[in-house]
């Protein structure tokens, strides 16, 4: 199992802002970087989607994500009444960990290509919709019926905001394109994604670094959470792939995907939808232990325990 | 040309407010208004500017005293508890060109 090379990226980055270089990616680069990864993500999905799509997936998306709401929900207990967090902070936590993230995904499939592993591409649609009902049962959990919701705002950030839009519209686009439509883009869109992708890492690099400072405010509980919870979320990724039928790297990215904890449309969302919430804490944790603990440590981990499963299975 | 006495109001606040503000200074009776990307450092930690979730914008206002208070009576009751933003104006005199 060798490690996957954009993440050293990350790694550099992390290095960069610990060390206090002066290192800085410009932020008009990170955005533009993330409107081409996101739309590359989605067009890659929606080309798969094009050549996989059968009637049987709805049924598996509705096990997926029924699944995927038991995260946050387990999530919240742990961290109101062990960690003794405010009902607002647990909930917003609770929601960044059952929503996901697509770095961390997109990792997931370059680990899978340098592995030589093949996997459901549809999975990718779960991107977008395990978003929402994660970040629905955030709020919910924060208000328990009581508080104004500012929830036409919180939705309208959801499915209008950068990424799920182009996540969306990428895949519209490659599933009506198609695999020959697609063709002409392939240089730009899935040749160049990888240093696209490095890129990418090496800010995010430099923002974890700047959380995990922050961090040492929090305590051990929220490390500790930003470890355990992952693993407890891709096990049951794993089994659900497993039982699916998923293959080997479908079963590794759906635990992927469950791991993940989002940090870019949760955080928005919350920040409209549970103003009082502290993003330090949630973001803290999403970006400073899970991220990098995901790319480092859980991506190979996830791997193994569906490998492992497959032969248990088998 | 006609100079004439307004006030300039001036938020820095977190730049994820700023799709609200597009929307509702309007409403508040602000004619105008600009926007640029703020870095700096208060009470709720450094904002580094780098990374979009924690970048601050500056919205400047120029605007008669009565919709300078409307836009700071407002923002006081709907962002100000939870969201880190700091507010002031000043006496400003808008150099105009009269329309002919």
């Amino acid at each position: 199992m060798s490690l996957e090379p954009v993440v050293l990226f990350f790694v550099l980055g992390l290095a960069a802002g610990l060390l206090r270089s002066d290192l800085k990616i410009p932020g008009s680069i990170y955005d533009a970087l993330s409107i081409y990864l996101l739309l590359a993500i989605g067009l890659k999905g929606g080309v798969k989607l094009a050549e996989q799509a059968t009637p049987g997936m709805l049924l598996d998306g509705v096990l997926i994500i029924g699944a995927a709401i038991l995260i946050p929900l387990v999530a919240f207990p742990i961290l109101r009444y062990l960690g003794k967090l405010k009902r607002a902070d647990a909930a917003s936590i609770a929601a960044h960990y059952g929503s996901v993230s697509v770095v961390t995904f997109s990792i997931g499939v370059a680990f899978l290509a340098q592995a030589a592993q093949e996997y459901e591409g549809y999975l990718i649609v779960f991107l977008v919709l395990l978003e929402v009902p994660a970040l629905v049962i955030g709020v919910m959990l924060a208000r328990y019926g009581a508080g104004q919701v500012r929830w036409g705002r919180m939705l309208h950030e959801v499915f209008f905001g950068k990424s799920i839009f182009l996540l969306l519209g990428g895949m519209i686009i490659g599933y009506v394109a198609g695999p020959q439509g697609i063709a002409p883009l392939d240089n730009v869109f899935f040749d160049l994604f990888k240093g696209a992708l490095a890129i990418f890492l090496l800010e995010m690099g430099l923002v974890a670094a700047g959380r995990l400072a922050d961090l040492r405010a929090y305590g051990v509980f929220l490390i500790g959470f930003g470890i355990v919870m992952p693993i407890l979320s891709a096990s049951l990724g794993t089994a659900v792939g497993w039982m699916l039928g998923l293959s080997v790297g479908g079963t590794m990215l759906l635990a992927a995907l469950y791991a993940s904890a989002s940090y870019i449309a949760a955080p928005a969302a919350m920040r409209i939808a549970v103003p009082e919430a502290n993003p330090g804490l949630s973001i803290g944790a999403a970006l400073g232990v899970t991220f990098p603990f995901n790319i480092l440590i859980g991506i190979p981990l996830y791997y193994w325990m569906a490998q492992t499963i497959h032969q248990i299975g088998a | 040309m006609s100079d004439q006495n307004q006030r300039l109001l001036t938020i820095v606040c977190e730049s994820m407010l700023e799709s609200f503000l597009q929307e509702e200074l309007p409403r508040l009776g602000a004619s105008g208004y600009t926007v640029t990307d703020a870095r700096g450092a208060g009470r709720h930690g450094r904002r580094g500017g780098a990374w979009a979730k924690e970048s601050n914008i500056k919205v400047d206002i120029v605007c008669d005293a009565e919709v300078a208070q409307r836009v700071v009576d407002h923002i006081n009751r709907e962002y100000k508890q939870h969201y880190a933003l700091v507010m002031y104006s000043t006496d400003a005199t808008m150099h105009c060109v009269s329309a002919r």
